[in-house]
């Protein structure tokens, strides 16, 4: 069935226009097409320019200054449009570094995962046999490692806790989805005619690995960094709640969300949690939305082929 | 069968092996050891030392190591630093709070999935199927701790329908009122809870419902005269529903994992929550035996995944 595909494709890549649309401009068009997945990608650009270019405007120590003074003012008092917390800092200020430090947190570990996972899982599909079996070997058992109180107890560990060190502590166990992932697609290629005639023409092992096989990736490859990055922002979010995230000091959103925590603030303090909560929300739901609408659309494209 | 049976558990015990490697080296990196729960501030350090060299902290690490897992397989634990009682009474008892709201909540994800993913799968993309595809993208995309913020906020603070924290009332009395309670504690819990785990097994049940509509064998029972009902019940169910059995290993994996938020949450004293309680005490006795608890747990919830798999489908089964 794949073998069809493919021959199919080619063939109407003839016909039509000499090169096949990179993954990128695919995924430009399918958002572009799908109204609903346009109007997510829009509010994920709007919450971007509120965080990052907030952010631009405020000083991390004047944002995260104590001033007991000021503490718990409610919505719109003196000044603080989302009121202060227990140490009088403005939840405004907080949620826009909060929301930057969650997104920059949940693109960098994606960045290392799917670096490692697109280079571990070409390695491991392309050259099979005893390569793969230890890199599956390996990709197994960090798999069945209980990953999340692993990380919370590394967290509490490793001396000089900062954001960076919550990053690889991250990374190192998340990148075996990935691996998995795109060694499975790679397995699926490497007995493909244009792979193999690429061998007997004398390619090397890494020219075909970088340039004819990855390549094909690339949709795949986009869809995967946009749920991911979904993904990992749960995970830090998640951690910054259960008080093992980023450090205090550092904003977070899962930190906001998690003065829900306290049975207190559930009711009477709401401005505490829920401006973090719905941003959190809008984040979640925009990115996924945008990933499962391009992996729909790479769904449909290979059912047509 | 049972060589694959055999051969998966051959596969656990190196994995098992390493498992218990990294925790006690994890163990290694924490600080303290076994006498900061022993000795009072008075002892003094030629003491401490004596107390070292007897119980074989001096030793290398690899004589530690095997002392450290022949222990464990006397079910000898350690003793917590913090609250001055062994270790493996301390998880016992909340081992088997988190057992009741781990086996209620499997219980409900099957009964809320498994209906869902078929009213899916047979009314594929008619309203009851859109239906179904928004809920099941709302709990895909949300994170799991909103989602129960949200609920408990909902549900426990503003209706006053369901109690903010615990797992059983003190003034509970009597089998009936003991087991009542500790429903009603748990209920709200578990169905946030089922509803995040649903997810993966709707989408699978209904993916294979639509694949399965159009293979060939279908076609044939339909060619043969055999009533619509009958081959979606006899048919397209039956191979549909088996794979969704074997989902159950993970669901009881990914349940553990989750367990810490869930309970943090709800203040439901389970091993999450202890678990959560021990770090912040810098209990480390009772996290290493907890680590590596939910270390095994986990290898044992792949093992049965795994095992389930091969039953329901012989095609992996190994040669």
């Amino acid at each position: 069935m794949s073998q069809k595909k493919k021959s199919t494709n080619n063939k109407s890549d003839k016909t039509e226009v000499s090169l096949p649309p990179s993954g990128f401009k695919v995924a430009v068009r399918e958002i572009w097409r799908d109204k609903i997945a346009l109007t997510a990608f829009i509010i994920i650009c709007l919450i971007l320019i509120f965080t990052f270019g907030g952010s631009l405007f405020l000083k991390k120590s004047q944002v995260t200054e104590i001033n007991i003074a000021e503490a718990y003012y409610g919505w719109g008092q003196a000044g603080h449009i989302f009121g202060t917390d227990d140490g009088g800092r403005d939840i405004f200020k907080l949620l826009i570094m909060g929301g930057r430090n969650s997104i920059l947190i949940g693109l960098s570990v994606t960045a290392i995962d799917e670096t490692l996972g697109l280079l571990i899982g070409l390695i491991a599909g392309y050259f099979g046999g005893t390569t793969d079996a230890i890199i599956m070997r390996i990709v197994d058992f960090v798999q069945i490692l209980p990953q999340f109180p692993i990380i919370i107890v590394l967290t509490t560990v490793v001396p000089n806790y900062n954001a960076f060190v919550l990053v690889i502590l991250m990374a190192m166990f998340y990148w075996t989805t990935t691996a998995r992932l795109f060694r499975s697609f790679v397995l699926s290629q490497r007995g493909r005619d244009y792979v193999l005639a690429s061998k007997t023409s004398g390619s090397s092992d890494w020219r075909i690995m970088f340039h004819e096989v990855l390549p094909n990736i690339t949709s795949m490859l986009i869809i995967d960094v946009v749920l991911t990055v979904a993904g990992n922002i749960g995970i830090e979010t998640s951690l910054s709640f259960l008080g093992y995230g980023l450090p205090i000091t550092t904003p977070s959103l899962g930190t906001l969300i998690g003065f829900a925590n306290d049975p207190a603030n559930v009711v009477a303090r709401p401005w505490l949690w829920v401006p973090a909560t719905v941003l959190l929300l809008l984040i979640s739901m925009n990115v996924n939305y945008v990933g499962r609408a391009l992996q729909r659309a790479g769904d449909a494209r290979q059912r047509e082929n | 069968m049972w060589k694959t049976v055999l051969r998966r558990f051959l596969i656990m015990i190196p994995q098992l092996i390493i498992l218990s490697m990294l925790v006690f080296l994890l163990a290694k990196m924490m600080p303290g050891d076994p006498f900061t729960g022993m000795i009072n501030p008075n002892s003094d350090a030629k003491e401490i030392a004596r107390l070292r060299q007897v119980y074989g902290l001096n030793d290398h690490w690899w004589v530690q190591y095997c002392r450290w897992v022949g222990n464990m397989f006397h079910g000898d634990l350690g003793q917590s630093y913090i609250q001055h009682v062994p270790v493996a009474s301390l998880i016992w008892d909340r081992a088997v709070n988190t057992f009741w709201l781990s086996l209620l909540t499997v219980l409900l994800t099957y009964a809320i999935a498994i209906p869902m993913g078929i009213t899916a799968g047979r009314h594929q993309d008619e309203w009851q199927d859109q239906a179904i595809q928004v809920f099941n993208y709302i709990t895909f995309a949300v994170p799991g701790f909103v989602f129960y913020i949200l609920g408990i906020w909902l549900f426990s603070f503003t209706l006053g329908w369901f109690p903010i924290s615990g797992s059983v009332s003190a003034s509970a009395s009597g089998f009936w009122g003991v087991l009542g309670s500790r429903l009603y504690h748990m209920i709200l819990p578990a169905i946030l809870y089922a509803l995040i785990t649903t997810t993966t097994i709707v989408q699978y049940l209904r993916t294979g419902i639509v694949d399965n509509k159009v293979e060939d064998y279908v076609r044939t029972a339909r060619s043969k005269g055999v009533p619509e009902n009958v081959v979606f019940n006899k048919h397209i169910l039956r191979n549909s529903v088996l794979p969704i059995v074997a989902f159950l290993g993970n669901t009881i994996t990914g349940l553990l994992s989750g367990s810490m938020i869930i309970e943090s949450v709800f203040s439901y004293p389970g091993m999450g929550k202890l678990f959560l309680d021990s770090i912040s005490q810098r209990d480390y006795t009772t996290l290493t035996a907890l680590i590596l608890l939910f270390g095994i747990l986990t290898l044992l919830g792949n093992l049965i995944s795994d095992i389930l798999l091969s039953i329901v489908d012989p095609r992996i089964r190994v040669k």
